[in-house]
């Protein structure tokens, strides 16, 4: 991967060593892990867009790596009305918070869990069961070629660990809640979500992104999710983070032999923002569905990357992610799926579709099939456009103003999404909460 | 017998060499050679210029051929490379076909391309290039009557410079990529045409590429012009021996179409694939590109790709021109080690521009295809339509086909559609086909001609049942 | 003294994807008839037509099947054809890009010269082709068409008569046709059929409804149930059947058979 040189990364380095001092009492392998994440990441570098780059061809992370950071910035203080008022909410719903990258005890609730289940921070499993964590932690999202999963990994401290033996069934989603508040400032954080799911386990995850905050901060999250055999796993991520912020995540998920993944990402916050999602298939009868929504406006720019990797027979993929685009904004897509030798019937199918409200708005879309071998099922597709004009002129014919009609069918684009995700008080929560965008017309109904 | 065995045993049927003898520089690149390539063709100060600004540029980019495709191959060594070879004779091409080596009319007519006036082919004009030079073009008469210029491309820097000046480069310049500069410096001979306002080419132009001497880079240049409504549709064929050393073939070819001109531009590349351990072949490493420049112009692109060991190309369409239109139609086939890294790039810039993508892979033995198209719709091109289609066919498990469409819209008033589909010949498919009393192989032959009919139905007849032909022989061992 | 049999299926025996469908099925058929198998859903109808057919998806696990004298599970599918045997399809293929006109020539010409007969010169065959098309009232643009795609159901059906027609086959399998015809397409179908039975062929409907049995009427109606022939009978069988249902029949069967532990 062709780097930037050295002066972004020297204040990792020293926020990294500052760290590294104050965490003597970690196991001896997550230290090696964090050194080696550490020495990778200096190595690496930030990516650079430039051509023959092709991960990253259509986004920039530039004002990521010349950003000023703070990584030692104490939390703010947060309320949790404030929470329930940015984020979805049910008291029910167990729950770990983060509030300017620091665990909230106060904030967070593990009060409803089933027996067996275990809900901790990653800071308080270190401490108390590391063996548990040691097969997993940094073995499922690779931090040897990715820059973002790299330093996340060498600032390892703190973050989510959910534990859920085989057979258990969890009624409630859990929440993990990063918030970041106003005062904040610019603040680095590199949360770590750790999930392991039983055989025949069954469990919902939301993982929530929200500041209102105008600071241009960086959230570097991981999440590392291991779904064993005929385990179903449901997993939403709502990316609303500040308007001038930036984010890279990334999720990555190993998925056993008859394992379920569902996964709805929903992103409309931050300036630049980055979503890896990586699904490895490792196993016959594993199946996913991956849906996501992108609402940007203004200047943002927002990109979607995934990459389901086929790699044993009899496994099923779907991917759809749409894409809403107002303003001078710019959005990514880039969705590959990997048949590999040997596995026979794979089922793949991968949709993007987009909407251009306006002038200025770009969408790049990259879906790609890399097949090899005959006998599978694949096929993927690719739109982009402006809104239908004659379903416009459809309702308008029946009386409706023409920015109702624009905005119902905006409505209508994004509740495909919306209307199938898995977490069902979810759908509410964003029906009402996603303001989307009811653009300026630009072109007009044939008279 | 086995699968391995009758691959092994297929015929590639164009492998042999003819006793041409040669006029060949030494192997190796600097520029002394382009001064001797230039000054053997008696160019003019303006040609010499021009291949050494775009030698000096590629030297820019050594080492930076491009990486991004999904084929390998061992770093090519340019010093290694005969970059100029002609049959003997006179250096500026015969004046009639008397004075052609009557071993390269015998070559020709082995090819299926009789040059002989009596013989020649009804309705299609040739120009023969063979190795490095262009050897004789039929049906001149009927072309001069209606102010049609179709000739190599040396006579053509010769005797319409302004053409020349004014479009070569103009397309895709010597700074477009790795090989583009390389062919600007290099290139030995090619065809020009260029169809004057409101003439409607009456016969088809056919250009056939021949290499035979070994060691031997082909290095084509291909300019043609349709003036203001002008319609020209232009054949190319393509074939070289047998020989267990890879060759490069680094063409270029420009189009450029003017107010409502029309350009259907249509290609059989069945370069030497290499054996089927994947020793030897051509590596076809070719810039294509379209502009199409004028208001409602148009440029069609037809390909059926059963040759080389590797191919790397492109064939694009700039739509300048408002109300214009860009076509790609392609089959890609790949048996044995066979590597193709094909598509497309329509690049819409005018209002009202429409372009359609249709391709169809077809990966068998152990051969990689890789369909890679971009389709970008830049801020003023207003109400653009883009439609794709990637269909692609797998026979065996051990091939591979990829699909990796680029899709860039800056314009919210485009429309873009892109389709892909993998598939093998199914069960089902073929029982039917066998109730019927038609034999396996058959079935699976009919089966793959279906799969290929949008594309050849696009190419001119006589091109399609050749087109038909070619993908049987090519496949010849991988189905049944 | 009865002459020796087209078709001859004893005790036949075959599976799809290791489970059993056809459990012993015995059937003789000779030229001149016109057999109908009924039978619920579900019960290895269109199993026994794809089996002597040769489907590859399924396999024979006992029993035989001798046609015209041949052991016929030893032939490929496209040398029963040739043979002279054809299964009208309860779901037609769609063969993308492959002209109707261009299947049907090079079908009937692999039959033509493996009857040693020279093959169809493109004149005749079309004018062959217009005649059969007559027959079943087909369209002439289906010939340019390709083979089933787009086609809506009533017309897959013609279609599968069409080539019937034009192969004229020594034993004709007709796999649940009537299903998803309207009475015309049902009418236009069955006298099509109807004309091209001959002393010196053959054909065996498979069925659920005996509706098809009023246009096509069979010498003999067979009942599968189970993967097994249960009852046969002439005309008279189907309307019982269509009166009173499959259930009765299965009743009978079971309670006739000792029960299972």
């Amino acid at each position: 991967m062709p780097t930037v040189t050295a002066p972004p990364t020297s204040p990792y380095q020293s926020a990294y060593d500052s760290l590294a001092s104050q965490s003597a009492q970690q196991p001896a392998w997550l230290r090696d892990l964090r050194r080696n994440a550490m020495q990778r990441f200096a190595h690496l570098g930030f990516p650079t867009a430039r051509r023959g780059n092709e991960p990253w061809k259509y986004t920039s992370v530039a004002p990521i790596a010349q950003a000023a950071l703070a990584h030692d910035a104490a939390a703010g203080a947060a309320t949790l009305a404030h929470l329930k008022r940015l984020a979805p909410w049910r008291d029910a719903w167990p729950r770990l918070v983060f509030v300017d990258g620091r665990y909230n005890a106060r904030l967070s609730s593990c009060d409803s869990l089933p027996r067996g289940v275990r809900l901790h921070t990653l800071a308080h499993a270190l401490a108390t069961d590391p063996a548990a964590l040691e097969p997993h932690l940094g073995h499922i999202a690779s931090w040897t070629d990715d820059a973002f999963v790299a330093l996340n990994t060498a600032f390892l401290a703190d973050g989510a660990v959910l534990i859920i033996p085989p057979g258990a069934v969890l009624e409630e989603p859990v929440h993990i809640l990063h918030v970041v508040t106003d005062g904040a400032g610019a603040i680095a954080a590199h949360p770590r979500t750790l999930v392991l799911a039983g055989d025949r386990s069954r469990a919902a995850i939301i993982e929530t992104f929200v500041s209102a905050s105008g600071a241009a901060y960086f959230t570097n999250a991981v999440t590392e999710i291991v779904a064993a055999p005929s385990a179903q796993i449901a997993h939403a991520k709502l990316m609303l983070e500040g308007a001038a912020s930036y984010h890279v995540g990334g999720t990555c998920v190993r998925q056993a032999q008859d394992s379920a993944f569902t996964s709805a990402s929903i992103s409309s916050g931050a300036a630049l923002a980055r979503n890896n999602l990586a699904i490895l298939l490792a196993s016959p009868g594993a199946s996913c569905n991956l849906s996501g929504l992108s609402l940007t406006a203004g200047s943002q720019h927002l990109d979607n990357t995934l990459s389901v990797d086929h790699a044993a027979p009899h496994t099923t993929s779907r991917q759809i992610y749409k894409g809403i685009l107002d303003g001078q904004s710019r959005a990514v897509f880039v969705g590959r799926v990997l048949v590999r030798q040997g596995a026979t019937k794979a089922d793949a199918v991968q949709r993007s579709k987009n909407l251009l409200l306006s002038r200025g708005a770009e969408i790049d879309a990259k879906p790609s099939l890399e097949i090899l071998t005959d006998d599978v099922r694949c096929s993927h597709g690719a739109t982009a456009g402006e809104l239908d004009q004659s379903a416009l002129f459809y309702l308008m014919s029946r009386g409706l103003p023409r920015d109702a009609a624009r905005s119902l069918l905006v409505q209508a684009f994004a509740s495909e999404i919306i209307q199938s995700l898995a977490i069902a008080p979810l759908r509410t929560w964003l029906d009402r909460r996603l303001a989307l965008p009811l653009a300026a017309s630009h072109a007009e109904v044939p008279a | 017998m086995t699968t391995a065995d009758r691959l092994a045993q297929k015929e590639y049927g164009y492998g042999f060499v003819s006793p041409v003898e040669a006029d060949t520089l030494p192997k190796g690149l600097s520029e002394d050679t382009i001064r001797l390539i230039s000054q053997k063709k008696g160019e003019p100060e303006f040609m010499l210029e021009w291949r050494l600004k775009a030698y000096r540029h590629w030297l820019t980019l050594e080492g930076q051929s491009p990486a991004w495709a999904n084929v390998s191959h061992d770093p090519i060594d340019f010093q290694d490379i005969i970059y100029y070879s002609a049959p003997k004779g006179k250096t500026d091409g015969p004046k009639n076909l008397q004075e052609v080596d009557p071993e390269i009319l015998r070559a020709f007519e082995k090819l299926g391309i009789p040059l002989e006036e009596q013989k020649r082919l009804s309705g299609i004009a040739v120009d023969a290039v063979f190795d490095s030079v262009s050897v004789a073009t039929t049906y001149k008469d009927t072309l001069d009557k209606l102010g049609i210029i179709f000739c190599s491309f040396s006579e053509a820097v010769k005797n319409h410079p302004d053409l020349i000046k004014k479009y070569l480069g103009s397309v895709v310049p010597y700074t477009d990529n790795f090989y583009a500069a390389l062919n600007a410096a290099v290139f030995s001979d090619g065809s020009f045409a260029y169809i004057p306002k409101g003439v409607r080419c009456p016969v088809e132009l056919m250009t056939y590429f021949r290499i035979n001497q070994a060691d031997t880079g082909q290095f084509e240049r291909t300019l043609i012009v349709a003036d203001e409504s002008a319609y020209v549709s232009y054949l190319e064929g393509c074939t070289a021996p047998s020989r267990k050393r890879n060759q490069l073939h680094a063409a270029v070819v420009e189009l450029v179409a003017l107010d409502n001109a029309e350009i259907k531009y249509s290609t059989l590349q069945n370069w030497f694939p290499g054996d089927a351990e994947g020793k030897g072949g051509v590596y076809n490493f070719v810039t294509k590109r379209g502009k199409a420049l004028g208001r409602k112009s148009k440029i069609s692109w037809t390909q059926v790709e059963t040759g080389s060991a590797i191919t790397w190309k492109y064939p694009s369409v700039i739509l300048q021109g408002d109300d214009s239109v860009g076509e790609f139609y392609s089959v890609a086939l790949v048996n044995n080690r066979q590597q193709a890294d094909t598509g497309t790039k329509m690049i819409h810039l005018g209002k009202n521009t429409r372009s359609t993508i249709i391709s169809k892979g077809i990966s068998a033995g152990r051969g990689q295809n890789t369909y890679r198209g971009l389709v970008r719709i830049l801020p003023g091109a207003e109400h653009a339509r883009n439609y794709t289609q990637c269909d692609s066919l797998l026979l065996g498990s051990a091939c591979s086909a990829s699909t990796v469409p680029y899709i860039e819209v800056r314009n919210p008033t485009a429309q873009v559609e892109h389709e892909a589909s993998t598939s093998k010949v199914s069960d089902d498919q073929l029982f039917y086909c066998m109730q019927r009393g038609i034999s396996e192989e058959d079935a699976r032959f009919m089966i793959i001609n279906g799969f290929c009919r949008e594309i050849f139905k696009e190419l001119p007849w006589e091109f399609a049942v050749e087109a038909s032909q070619l993908l049987k022989v090519s496949l010849e061992g991988a189905v049944g | 003294m009865s002459p020796s049999p087209l078709l001859q299926v004893a005790g036949l025996r075959a599976s799809i994807a290791g489970k059993e469908i056809l459990k012993g099925v015995d059937l003789t058929v000779h030229t001149g008839e016109v057999h109908a198998i009924m039978g619920p859903n579900g019960s290895g109808k269109s199993t026994l037509a794809n089996v002597i057919a040769g489907h590859p998806a399924y396999a024979v696990t006992g029993g035989s099947v001798r046609y015209r004298g041949k052991d016929l599970l030893a032939m490929t599918p496209d040398l029963r054809a040739r043979e002279g045997l054809f299964l009208a399809f309860q779901y037609p293929v769609e063969v993308p890009g492959v002209r109707n006109s261009q299947f049907l020539r090079s079908a009937l010409n692999a039959g033509r010269l493996h009857r040693g007969l020279p093959e169809l010169e493109l004149k005749e065959f079309n004018k062959l082709l217009k005649e059969k098309m007559a027959l079943v009232e087909m369209n002439p643009s289906f010939t340019t068409r390709s083979v089933n795609e787009g086609f809506s159901g009533g017309e897959k059906k013609r279609n599968e008569i069409l080539q019937m027609a034009l192969l004229e086959p020594t034993l004709a399998l007709l796999d649940e046709t009537d299903s998803g015809l309207d009475i015309d397409a049902l009418r236009t179908v069955s006298a099509g059929v109807n004309a091209l039975r001959r002393a010196d062929n053959a054909i065996v409907i498979v069925t659920h409804y005996q509706r098809l049995l009023d246009y096509i009427v069979p010498d003999f109606v067979h009942v599968l149930v189970d993967g097994r022939l249960v009852r046969s009978g002439g005309r008279e069988l189907a309307l019982e059947l269509e009166r009173e249902g499959y259930e009765r029949i299965r009743q009978a069967v079971e309670s006739a058979q000792p029960a299972k532990s």
